[in-house]
């Protein structure tokens, strides 16, 4: 019995666990509001169905939120991925619209070839501002932010610029085994980063830096190239991010590709358990939060919320997940409606603690 | 010595930031147009013209029609770019002011806040004109008149159409809506007129709307959700062409055909539309046209000519049927 509580307890102390209870109130929302909401049927040889469609359309977030997590990690943070991803998408989908034959395989892989290595050099700018002059990393991306909004419009002229090109659509709403080739994509780069992190002392090293610079730069550790890395890495993760947005719709909009994806890349690491702070980050974490935040979007429209509510609907969700996933905020909770377990909950929660 | 070092980065960080905002500054000036000083009387008028920006395929056919009419209408056109900031359009209409061009015209980037800028104008006794976008102003004597859609009658224009179309429907016709960016004046409009419309038929149904920010990734995710929670839909009507041809691929990936199992209408008539209705994809667009630059070329010499104009005009516009748009596919500008 005792063995049995404290068991429930360290599920329920599990950082991640708030965050999918909320997630699957939310599916079981959908399912009482329309009971097919979870089927999943196979069509024309790959799998079809709303679920399907949170995966696929999570897939560009979750890129850009694995990014975020490494430069979170170092105590930084990354404000550009919205624009690299208009940048990287507008410059693939120029090169493509000027090919004699958009379908050629050689000429997408040129055009992603290309538009990566672009976007390589502005994660390098970033990294650059940050690890090597030691500009605030808000401010340092910012200036690109801000730039590089006009620059994707400047690759595009302000038009939207639509191509017809198989081989590139197929990033946006392929699919790779009957399951969508956008998800496929994330995860084999999450994979990648993963064991890059995990299996060697990269991740150790890059939460080393977040929690003191100056302390791992005296153990030893070249803080400033870590950073340096951490930004270039975003930067990539947001070039595939934005071929995925471009190839969804087939059209390069260098002004909406990507609008505001960095705050919710943001929320999505925040809602994983990383620390703002840094010094400790989470992959899996983050994924299930990129997961949340397409789930509370489709459900607006799944469930017809009106627009004019949904974004107080959204707010209201985000809330409450980083209310209830705050250890402060739950034993409050706790201790005012059972006075006996407060003190054993007070007593165990720093080694709770999970920073929401 | 060590303080010598502690003021090395800041002074670097400085260095960057004022070498960023030359770079902007510089941007800023290379995309206006505004040179030598207006206002010499050589019996041209000099109109001052400050864009919104350059952020959609339909602001930059605007632009472009308003630069050709002004070369054929022999006005000297002083063309600015706001880079969809209010500042830089204040800026730029308190420098057609000191230029003293004969006419002000602008596409506000928002509705409030002219008041000032405008009164300034008017003591100056340079006539404005709006165009595209109108201001929330109290006193309607700041500006001449306001040309421009009236996207009231666009939604209305599409929901007419529809009501012809199902005359003869026995049972129930399920619409689906996209709305544009929840709370602007078009998606507002729009909407309104369309139902206006259509309560003429009581068959004619809108079960589901929702905002797709008048973008094709918006169009294409709501539209999704909307053919999975709604076995059958007959309608589509789509506050642009964009958000239409975004839920065109939704369409399809559900196993349906644009145009025959699901009839689309939509509003602005930008080319990629066009091409979706003369290929029998879209059914029916209500056009909203950017190609205002010959009325308002007319509008300038009026009101520079003391003339009394209407307080509102609008845009010249019309429909398009799959075989109207065939037609004038070939000549599309946009």
């Amino acid at each position: 019995m005792n063995s049995d509580r404290s068991g429930a307890r360290a599920l329920t102390g599990h950082r991640l666990f708030w965050p999918v209870v909320v997630l699957v109130v939310l599916l079981a929302a959908n399912t009482i509001y329309r009971p097919g909401f979870l089927s999943v049927q196979l069509r024309d040889g790959h799998l079809y169905g709303s679920v399907v469609d949170i995966v696929r359309l999570s897939a560009p977030l979750i890129l850009v939120a694995l990014g975020m997590t490494l430069v979170i990690a170092t105590g930084g943070i990354d404000l550009s991925v919205g624009s690299i991803c208009a940048i990287s998408g507008a410059i693939a989908c120029l090169y493509i619209s000027r090919q004699p034959d958009q379908n050629s395989l050689g000429g997408v892989l040129t055009a992603l070839a290309l538009a990566l290595g672009v976007a390589l050099v502005l994660g390098a700018w970033n990294g650059v501002l940050v690890a090597v002059i030691g500009i605030q990393p808000i401010i340092a991306t910012l200036i690109l932010m801000v730039a590089g909004r006009g620059l994707a419009q400047l690759v595009t002229e302000g038009q939207i610029l639509t191509i017809n090109s198989e081989p590139y659509k197929a990033i946006g709403v392929g699919h790779l085994l009957t399951l969508p080739l956008a998800i496929v994509i994330a995860l084999a780069v999450a994979l990648l980063i993963a064991a890059v992190t995990r299996r060697t002392a990269l991740g150790l090293i890059v939460e080393s830096v977040g929690g003191n610079a100056r302390a791992s730069r005296l153990a030893g550790i070249r803080s400033a190239r870590i950073t340096f890395l951490v930004y270039v890495i975003s930067a990539a993760c947001a070039a595939v991010a934005g071929f995925m947005m471009t190839a969804n719709v087939s059209s390069a909009d260098g002004n909406a590709a990507g609008l505001w994806v960095e705050l919710d890349a943001i929320l999505a690491v925040v809602i994983g358990g990383t620390s703002l702070a840094g010094g400790r980050f989470s992959l899996g974490g983050t994924i299930l939060g990129a997961l949340l935040i397409q789930t509370l979007t489709t459900t607006v429209y799944a469930m017809n919320i009106s627009p004019q509510t949904s974004l107080l609907f959204k707010a209201v969700v985000v809330i409450a997940v980083c209310l209830v996933q705050a250890p402060g905020f739950r034993a409050r909770f706790v201790r005012r409606r059972a006075p006996a377990v407060a003190a054993v909950t007070a007593g165990e929660q720093p080694k709770e603690q999970v920073p929401a | 010595m060590k303080r010598m070092r502690d003021h090395l980065p800041s002074r670097r960080i400085i260095a960057v930031l004022a070498a960023a905002l030359l770079a902007t500054g510089t941007a800023a000036c290379g995309n206006s147009d505004t040179g030598d000083g207006g206002g010499k009387d050589d019996g041209k008028i000099t109109l001052g013209f400050s864009q919104v920006g350059a952020e959609s395929g339909w602001r930059t056919a605007n632009t472009t029609s308003i630069k050709e009419s002004a070369a054929a209408a022999g006005v000297d056109l002083k063309f600015d770019d706001a880079q969809q900031k209010q500042e830089n359009q204040i800026k730029a209409i308190r420098n057609f002011i000191q230029q003293k061009v004969d006419v002000i015209a602008f596409s506000p980037v928002v509705e409030s806040g002219w008041d000032t800028v405008l009164k300034e104008a008017k003591d100056a006794k340079i006539p404005v004109i709006l165009t595209d976008r109108s201001v929330d102003s109290a006193d309607k004597s700041l500006y001449k008149t306001f040309l421009g859609s009236d996207f009231v009658k666009e939604g209305r224009l599409a929901g007419e159409w529809l009501v012809e179309q199902k005359k003869g429907a026995t049972g129930p016709v399920n619409i689906v809506e996209l709305q544009g960016t929840t709370g602007s004046a078009p998606a507002n409009d729009r909407k309104k007129g369309f139902a206006e419309a259509i309560a003429a038929n009581p068959n004619l149904k809108i079960i589901a709307s929702q905002s797709g920010d008048f973008t094709r990734a918006g169009g294409k995710q709501v539209m999704e959700q909307f053919l999975k929670a709604n076995p059958k839909i007959d309608v589509l009507f789509a506050h642009n062409d964009d958000m239409g041809l975004g839920a065109l691929e939704a369409i399809t990936a559900a196993g349906k055909v644009p145009g025959k199992d699901i009839t689309i209408i939509t509003v602005d008539a930008v080319k990629d539309g066009m091409q979706a209705l003369a290929d029998g994809r879209f059914n029916f667009i209500a056009e909203c046209s950017p190609l205002l630059g010959p009325q308002l070329m007319d509008l300038a010499k009026k009101v520079h000519n003391g003339e009394e104009v209407p307080a509102r005009i609008e845009t010249q516009e019309t429909t398009f049927t799959q075989e109207q748009a065939k037609a004038a596919l070939p000549e599309r500008k946009y």
